[in-house]
């Protein structure tokens, strides 16, 4: 165990003159689970494109495992994880169950059989039928490619995974079970988790630390008892928008 | 008032090189990234389907309907110096040479390059492009390489149809409606065509075929966010790709050219 497994420093991105975050120092241990929590148009998005190499950043520096990401050392990192987009981002062209065992469609490991089994396994895992594996993204609804898509992010059993508001835009039912599936996915897998949401429900039930996105820096960042307890007003605000 | 002038022409400069440069980088990233394994030979067959099978009635009509005006145009200019037996010969050089690569890749160009800037674009602004990225997938091996390569494969077999198509238009107009002997028609188109017709042809397809390729990947590639740049890319990617079909058509006759 190497502590911090993920660890940034001074990351700072803008685009022409639109600045979106400056000096951003996060980090999580190994097996830990970090939700990161901010306004709409905070830049949420953006940073988090950034630690897994989407986006360059324009200054800063991201380490894993104790080493600058660069290099094999990248390469690394770049296979150790999986990723839910913002907007599912299941490929179009692809019938579900090639989007959920995509990668390793052009590895020799598995057969076309072994990859429709993987994947369905996976749709059991999400709680999806069987009957989509033959569809197709257009086919399905917004809530339920949130969920191939995220079977997708953890058909690798990956060391790290990343969700980018993965119960935005679900009921409330359907947003308590996928909060509990990543919960124990993360669990299962004793993977390390960043999640960026705007879920209350949702982040008390998979976060152990919690960091506010706000203008452009981290503002508070702590365990997730002390966020419940903090009386920052952006967080008070956050946990019961009214009573400011 | 002149100072804005200056300003916006040094824009448009800037720009101007700026995307020139942008596209040689990109142009290179393609050749050096697609040559090397993992090779996705599966994306390669299904582009040449998309790109190639699906453009024969495109091309075969245009070129059908263009040998039939040749043949029409050609007697009436011949016929004004006793000279309307030429038609089948030029009809057919005509054809080779000049339009059926030309007009092919135009309606190619149409097609395809949009279709791919659409396509490369959406997936763009559905970050569908990241998500290959994160599944150890390089867009550029995985999307691109295998359009470019399909257009340019595809692009010689279909003008190779569009001229012969387009010779058959000429037959048949010059049978049907100028009197002219069919056994006759078709020996004097063979009688007068060389290799080299054929060559600079091919020669004419296979560019335009990259063009067509680079231009529509290259414009889906940096559409801007949102369904509006999706739009532009698609525009983009047909005016660009058919300016320079036609502007490098210009250059390889010239170049092709033997007095
Ligand atoms: N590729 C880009 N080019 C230019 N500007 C961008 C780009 N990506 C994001 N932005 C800008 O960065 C800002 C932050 O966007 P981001 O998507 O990270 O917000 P967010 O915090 O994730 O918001 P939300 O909660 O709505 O998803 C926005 O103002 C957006 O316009
Ligand atoms: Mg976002």
């Amino acid at each position: 165990m190497i502590n911090p497994i993920l660890q940034t420093t001074g990351l700072s991105k803008r685009f022409i003159t639109n600045e979106i975050f400056e000096g951003i120092d996060i980090s999580i241990n190994d097996g830990k689970s970090l939700a990161i929590i901010g306004g709409s148009g905070q830049g949420k998005s953006v940073l988090l494109k950034c630690i897994v190499g989407l986006i360059k950043p324009d200054s800063g520096e991201i380490f894993y495992e104790g080493s600058l990401l660069r290099g094999k050392h990248k390469q690394k990192f770049m296979n150790s994880f999986g990723i839910v987009f913002q907007g599912a981002a299941l490929f179009d062209s692809l019938p579900i169950w090639e989007n959920i065992s995509f990668k390793f469609k052009y590895s020799k490991s598995h057969s076309a059989k072994e990859r429709r089994q993987l994947a369905a396994e996976k749709l059991d895992l999400v709680g999806l039928p069987r009957s989509s594996l033959d569809l197709y993204p257009s086919e399905l609804s917004g809530g339920m490619q949130k969920r191939v898509g995220i079977a997708r992010a953890i058909a690798t059993k990956p060391k790290n995974l990343f969700f980018d508001e993965p119960t935005a835009g679900l009921d409330p039912i359907m947003a308590n079970t996928i909060s509990t599936l990543i919960r124990e996915v993360i669990q299962e897998l004793g993977s390390t988790a960043i999640t960026i949401s705007h879920d209350l429900n949702s982040i008390r039930k998979i976060a152990d630390d919690v960091a506010l996105l706000h203008k452009g820096r981290i503002e508070w960042n702590g365990p997730i008892k002390a966020f419940e307890k903090s009386t920052n007003t952006n967080i008070k605000e956050f946990i019961s928008p009214d009573s400011t | 008032m002149i100072l804005r002038w200056f300003f916006q022409i040094g824009t448009l400069f800037f720009n101007f090189f700026f995307s020139v440069g942008n596209l040689v980088v990109f142009i290179a990233k393609i050749l050096t990234s697609g040559f090397i394994p993992p090779f996705y030979l599966k994306e390669v067959t299904t582009q040449l389907y998309k790109i190639g099978y699906t453009s024969l009635p495109v091309v075969g009509l245009t070129a059908f309907f263009t040998g039939g005006a040749l043949a029409l145009q050609i007697f009436e200019g011949g016929s004004r110096f006793n000279a309307e037996s030429v038609v089948p010969s030029i009809v057919a050089i005509g054809m080779i040479r000049e339009l059926g690569p030309v007009l092919g890749g135009l309606m190619v160009a149409g097609r395809v390059s949009a279709a791919m800037a659409a396509e490369i674009g959406t997936m763009k602004v559905t970050e569908q492009l990241d998500a290959l990225t994160t599944l150890s997938t390089d867009p550029i091996k995985y999307l691109v390489f295998p359009r470019i390569i399909a257009s340019i494969v595809s692009l010689p077999i279909l003008v190779l149809v569009g001229n012969t198509i387009g010779v058959m238009g000429g037959l048949f107009v010059g049978v049907t409606r100028l009197n002219f002997n069919s056994n006759s028609y078709l020996l004097n188109t063979i009688e007068y065509l060389t290799f080299d017709d054929f060559l600079s042809s091919l020669i004419k397809a296979t560019i335009f075929g990259f063009i067509i390729g680079v231009m529509g990947c290259y414009n889906g590639f940096f559409s801007n966010r949102g369904a509006e740049g999706v739009g532009r890319a698609t525009t983009a990617a047909v005016v660009s790709s058919s300016i320079l079909i036609l502007a490098s058509n210009y250059f390889l006759t010239e170049l092709l050219f033997k007095p």
